[in-house]
């Protein structure tokens, strides 16, 4: 069996890790790129979500490269997410490709269907050793999230330009070696202090910004542009509603956003009252979390026709009327450039120096402060 | 008396009968928006979010069209009507959208949700119930008058009345007649797109008037429409788009229809792969023709109009090419 799977942010790492543990070959397709995407957007539905095309583009890829087995994640609505496995294996079958398909489906839905599911992905271990495996690659997971979250926040302290990011792709290749659970934890502690080590001008201000929307969009650098590293260097300090590790895992209370589940369902209420799938209401519930912590603006990220986020992007005028919270919405499709995005983006932070100026005018700059230095030691933990 | 406004669209075309019916009984004054114009047409395209879907904008054109006339918009929360399927993420977050929108109404939405079991579905209609009146046999009563009058509305659906009449009169007959034309069209779509004449610029009246007789998805019995929908590897979760998938499939396998139009709108998430594996499954299946009709609010009636024309004109070619061979 050559396994291989879609790119998404560092899933690559965390998927080689586990499979690695399990035994099983694998094809890692060729990083996303225009011509993964170009490949996608010709054979999928002309109205599907972006990350159906983009994931298609890797399958065809990494069927070239010549993978037989292909993994999806699945899912069960109302999100059209949990149906992509279905119309790819469809599309890529119209396309002539041999090949097997192993949909992931959520175990609260059908814990007999992921058993069945494991042994096939883990051939020959015991239930007992699956379980292990899952655990020691899914701490692998929460360390990648928590550097990259630690970075995320201090990029915006850097005195060398990329610095933190050289140090972040250390640290995250010191995790890709970690085997044992041991050797994760010092990685982890490793990763941290090398990102503590970065040179910084800790008397900035940057602007705090939370950046909400579809997983997809946020995880994936191709398709957002890298955004987080551009607004990092031009001196925001980042806060995302969405990590990896948050995503697969079965309990959603100890979430790496530092947000549990309930607490961001419970924020929503007031703007939308119920679950409308993907990341609908955490969209409004994390917004209305930064705006009460202080921070200065949020970012939307999602891709075009995707329904939860819709429903959300026309709720957050209320929201950000409501609380005085600016917030901006980028809708992303293959057509998106580069150039308007980044433009948006800065009359966006021009609209948040202006802001955050008349209100140190009006003698909140002392909070303004102690919020930043807050923001630093969370960093640091 | 309470006036209560009811938007004509989405949900309004599967259950209308029902809650009127009940709120009436519960003494309360039920106001309908009017058919579709353009009016409220554009009125929904400015308030609404422009990646919405074409209905989901005509919604919004609906309800804001009630404002200033009724105390309260009557807008549940459909999140499911059947175990294992939701309706559509748009439905469940309906009133929280027309909320958001400024200035507009108190809008009141009790949650139906069938993935809770049937007491959660009870609890809700008690409540509704309970803000009208403090009699609990008589919300007793207007329920099962309710339920007798959806039950009858369904059977109106059965014996072919198109739904826009059958939600508005009692007749047990078409009031325009029923027509008979040489060729059978299977017509699948959501109900609150091809129920409105206005969005799909009298689709239905256009295929009769060229000589269709058209087979919906109403006409067919649930048992075979859930029986189909079933045969996919993986069970769909959205009710809509089973509809679509048993009926079509259902044609498509017994070879009751001559071909197939498929009305779907712009951006709607469910649609999107359901019309790949319907053309899909179409394909692999054989000879019944399918057509996809795309529409937004940019839609025109010339392009329309020469696509059915010509989608006609093929299927007529091969029934006579099939019945000079036979």
């Amino acid at each position: 069996m050559k396994l291989s799977f879609p790119h998404m942010g560092n899933t690559e790492i965390l998927l080689k890790d586990l499979f690695r543990r399990t035994g099983i070959e694998v094809v890692v397709p060729p990083p996303t790129s225009e011509k993964t995407l170009k490949l996608g957007v010709k054979c999928a539905p002309e109205f599907a979500c972006l990350p159906l095309k983009a994931t298609i583009g890797n399958f065809i890829e990494a069927l070239e490269a010549g993978a037989d087995t292909l993994v999806m994640a699945g899912g069960v609505g109302p999100c059209r997410f949990g149906y992509y496995a279905e119309i790819q294996r469809r599309i890529l079958q119209d396309l002539g490709y041999q090949f097997e398909m192993i949909v992931l489906e959520p175990p609260r839905a059908d814990w007999l269907g992921f058993f069945k599911t494991c042994r096939r992905l883990a051939p020959g271990k015991s239930v007992r050793q699956i379980v292990k495996i899952i655990k020691t690659s899914f701490s692998k997971a929460r360390a990648l999230d928590f550097v990259e979250k630690k970075v995320l926040r201090e990029r915006a302290y850097e005195l060398v330009p990329h610095s933190t990011t050289k140090a972040y792709k250390e640290g995250i290749a010191l995790l890709d070696r970690a085997d044992t659970p041991e050797e994760i934890e010092e990685a982890k502690n490793k990763a941290f202090e090398l990102i503590d080590w970065v040179e910084k001008d800790l008397s900035r201000e940057p602007l705090r910004v939370g950046i909400v929307g579809e997983f997809y969009m946020l995880l994936e650098p191709f398709f957002n542009f890298d955004m987080e590293e551009w607004l990092g260097r031009a001196g925001v300090s980042l806060e995302r509603a969405v990590y990896l590790s948050d995503w697969i895992s079965v309990s959603k209370e100890n979430q790496v956003t530092g947000f549990s589940h309930h607490q961001v369902q419970e924020a929503a209420e007031p703007y939308l009252a119920y679950f409308v799938g993907g990341e609908g209401q955490p969209t409004i519930g994390n917004s209305v979390h930064y705006a009460r912590a202080g921070f200065d603006g949020a970012i939307q990220l999602f891709p075009f026709t995707c329904m939860p986020d819709t429903i959300a992007k026309s709720i957050l005028p209320k929201l950000s009327k409501d609380l005085d919270f600016p917030v901006i919405s980028f809708v992303i499709d293959e057509q998106t450039g580069k150039a308007g995005v980044i433009t948006r983006l800065e009359a966006f932070l021009d609209l948040l120096e202006a802001k955050r100026k008349s209100k140190k005018r009006r003698g909140e700059g002392a909070e303004l402060r102690e919020l930043s230095v807050q923001g630093l030691r969370l960093g640091a933990q | 008396m309470l006036k209560i406004g009811i938007p004509r669209g989405l949900i309004y075309y599967d259950y209308h009968p029902l809650w009127k019916t009940f709120l009436e009984e519960l003494g309360a004054e039920v106001v309908v928006s009017p058919p579709t114009t353009k009016a409220i047409l554009r009125q929904g395209v400015k308030a609404a979010e422009s990646e919405f879907c074409l209905p989901v904008k005509l919604y919004y054109g609906h309800a804001l069209s009630l404002r200033g006339m009724v105390d309260k918009l009557f807008i549940p929360r459909v999140v499911s009507v059947e175990k294992r399927a939701y309706t559509c993420p748009k439905l469940l977050g309906l009133p929280d959208m027309i909320r958001a929108v400024d200035d507009a109404p108190p809008i009141w939405s009790p949650v139906i949700d069938f993935t809770k079991g049937k007491r959660q579905f009870y609890s809700s209609v008690y409540e509704v119930g309970k803000t009208l009146t403090n009699d609990s046999l008589s919300i007793f009563r207007a329920y099962l008058k309710a339920v007798n009058e959806y039950k009858r509305f369904q059977a109106r659906l059965k014996a072919g009345i198109p739904r826009h009449q059958a939600i508005e009169s009692q007749l047990s007959q078409r009031s325009d007649g029923k027509s008979e034309g040489p060729l059978r069209i299977g017509l699948v779509g959501h109900d609150y797109i091809i129920s409105d004449s206005y969005v799909t610029m009298n689709l239905s009246q256009r295929l009769e008037k060229l000589g269709a007789s058209l087979l919906t998805a109403d006409t067919v019995p649930r048992r075979i429409i859930n029986r189909e929908a079933s045969t996919l590897p993986k069970s769909l979760f959205w009710t809509y788009e089973k509809d679509i998938i048993g009926a079509a499939f259902h044609w498509l396998k017994k070879g009751l229809a001559d071909g197939i139009i498929y009305v779907l709108a712009f951006a709607c998430g469910p649609d999107s792969l359901i019309q790949t594996l319907l053309e899909y499954e179409a394909k692999k299946m054989g000879k019944m023709p399918l057509m996809s009709i795309v529409i937004d609010e940019h839609s025109g009636e010339a392009g329309l109009i020469t696509r059915i024309e010509a989608f006609v004109e093929m299927l007529m070619r091969a029934k006579k090419r099939s019945l000079v061979e036979a």
